[in-house]
């Protein structure tokens, strides 16, 4: 004891021993610190959650009827055999489909329309950015509006002569509409992100490569394209899982109708659900749901490696 | 710029531009039509008289106020809230270096992967489970600690590693620890990805619509986008100029702040760590 002491003082006196809280270790500390209310969330409401949804998928569980039972694959076996989930997941895939096209092209089109050397570009990009901010579900609740049969979009179509379908009540006018109505609610954003790549697109290589006789197309693919790929990239992978996300837009317009024509993967689980009161299956078309995003963000990385001209 | 090009362009601008403004337009004129002109053809582009009753029946039909109040503070703190969590988080996986980064950023990451939507089922049975459905809990602490913030958190990562490291080493020596340097030093910089955080986290709450009508049961804890979908007649058919008086109501506000301060708000998006 008394040695230890002997030492301990020698040692402070010759401050050679250095204190237990060095800098790195108080470093870490709060490294620690500041990532521990993320990582606590993360693991509360993400992990565990993914957990259950696995653990539940196995069971069958209806809410009303108060049954839990543990069933194995029973609720995957019930997936496959779903006669709904083809209509389903097709009405998926065509949404996501069309939104994405439809988003990413227009996003371009009027990025480059607002890159153009013109007054007043200011003016246009606040109005086409417009309904970013306009909360989601009163744009909803009003295109709702105007696509009814007698409606403002029908007004304005037979002002021009035109006799307009009764939009939400047609398979395809219905799909074709919830596809629009989203797209024109966020494509600002993408439009936004474009235009800011777009900008960064050094102006002397257009130049060369006009002097060098390149047309205004070729000089968009060889030269525009390829020096925004990142950005194109970066859009589809947030527009892709968006669209999959896509739920009030669904339940205000159309109410996955007519049939099944607009039940979307997550309006599907919802109904499974919180309406039908099924748990467990309501579980499985979540990890369904997962696989799918899993899939598809994994194989856009994948992507970048093949075209994706540099990288930051 | 050929003046023939010129029009074309400026003509093509204005056409495209008709669905993105006519709706919030119809939206607010149709609000103060009478009934009877609702759906009149041709559609007119003002009232002919300007009806307020329908304003006066959002307020009377729903707890309105108490509806707007609810959606604003709970928007407003978890956009505090993921501001916080999401720049130390942010800090620490760019410029602090300890044991386990990497994996724990991986396992952050996951969120990225897993939107909110396909948790909702055991997320209801969490918050069930703690006897808080039908309380605002789950609409704050859900998108500032899960999944949606681990996006701003992937922003602030971005946006700090970015930062030139010259000027935290000069606080440093200068005798700031480290959250003297983070909270002095790092955070004035990032104000502008910051910004583009609490914009993006704003809209989110604002317009969460799957989370509210999952987990709240009753009318004066609803929040503003459950709210609008209730003014329904006895039928359940929606009582539009009601319907679109409570829509402009909430929609306004928001456009007026984005209409003044239009050039920091759409740059800043434009600017920040979402580049990539």
């Amino acid at each position: 004891m008394t040695l230890t002491r002997t030492r301990e003082t020698t040692a402070t006196h010759r401050a050679v021993v250095s204190p237990y809280w060095t800098f790195r270790r108080r470093d870490n500390l709060v490294g620690y610190l500041f990532i521990a209310p993320q990582l606590v969330g993360s693991v509360l409401f993400v992990l565990l959650p993914l957990g259950l949804v696995l653990w539940y998928s196995l069971h069958e569980w209806n809410v009303l009827a108060g049954t839990f039972q543990f069933t194995g694959g029973d609720n995957y076996t019930k997936l496959l055999n779903d006669p709904k989930l083809g209509e389903v997941l097709g009405g998926t895939a065509m949404f996501s489909v069309g939104l994405v096209v439809l988003n990413l092209s227009l996003a371009l089109v009027l990025a480059i329309l607002l890159n153009q050397r013109l007054r007043g570009t200011t003016f246009f990009r606040t109005l086409f950015f417009s309904p970013v901010v306009v909360s989601l579900v009163a744009w909803t609740i009003v295109w709702r509006f105007l696509l009814q049969a007698d409606g403002g979009v029908n007004g304005l179509l037979g002002a021009v002569g035109v006799d307009g379908p009764n939009w939400l009540r047609g398979e395809t006018t219905a799909m074709v509409s919830v596809v629009v109505v989203q797209v024109l609610k966020n494509v600002g954003l993408n439009m936004v992100l474009f235009l800011a790549a777009l900008q960064g697109v050094p102006s002397q290589l257009h130049e060369a490569a006009r002097v060098d006789g390149a047309g205004v197309w070729t000089r968009f693919v060889r030269i525009t394209v390829p020096l925004i790929s990142p950005t194109i990239l970066l859009t589809s992978i947030i527009t892709v899982v968006g669209s999959l996300q896509v739920f009030a837009q669904i339940a205000v317009l159309t109410q996955g109708g007519p049939g099944l024509s607009t039940t979307v993967l997550i309006y599907y689980l919802y109904q499974q659900a919180f309406q039908f009161h099924h748990f467990g299956y309501g579980a499985t078309l979540s990890a369904l749901l997962f696989a799918i995003v899993a899939a598809l963000t994994f194989a856009q990385w994948r992507m970048r490696r093949k075209w994706v001209f540099h990288e930051s | 710029m050929s003046p023939k090009l010129k029009i074309t362009l400026y003509g093509l601008l204005c056409v495209l531009c008709v669905p993105f403004v006519f709706p919030t337009w119809w939206m607010v004129t149709s609000s103060f039509k009478p009934d009877s002109e609702i759906f009149a053809f041709p559609p007119a582009l003002l009232p002919s008289s300007w009806d307020t009753s329908a304003y006066r029946q959002v307020f009377e039909l729903q707890p309105f106020t108490t509806q707007y109040f609810n959606s604003l503070y709970i928007a407003l703190l978890v956009t505090a809230g993921t501001m916080a969590v999401s720049a130390m988080a942010g800090y620490a996986f760019a410029r602090i270096r300890f044991p386990g980064q990497n994996v724990l950023f991986v396992v952050v990451l996951i969120g990225l992967l897993i939107p909110s939507e396909v948790t909702i089922v055991p997320l209801f049975q969490m918050f069930h489970g703690l006897g808080l459905t039908d309380t605002h809990w789950p609409l704050i602490l859900v998108p500032i600690l899960g999944a949606p913030s681990v996006m701003a958190t992937f922003i602030m990562r971005q946006f700090f590693i970015s930062l030139p490291r010259e000027l935290e080493e000069a606080a440093r020596v200068d005798g700031l620890g480290r959250f003297g340097t983070f909270s002095k030093v790092a955070l004035p910089l990032a104000r502008p990805a910051l910004g583009a955080v609490a914009i993006f986290t704003f809209l989110h709450s604002w317009n969460l619509y799957l989370e509210p009508i999952v987990f709240l049961s009753t009318p004066e804890k609803f929040t503003l986008p459950q709210a609008l979908t209730q003014f329904v007649d006895a039928y359940g058919g929606p009582m539009w100029n009601i319907q679109l008086a409570a829509a402009s109501l909430t929609a306004l506000p928001i456009l007026v702040v984005f209409v003044l301060a239009q050039r920091q708000f759409i740059e800043g998006l434009a600017h920040t760590g979402l580049k990539g």
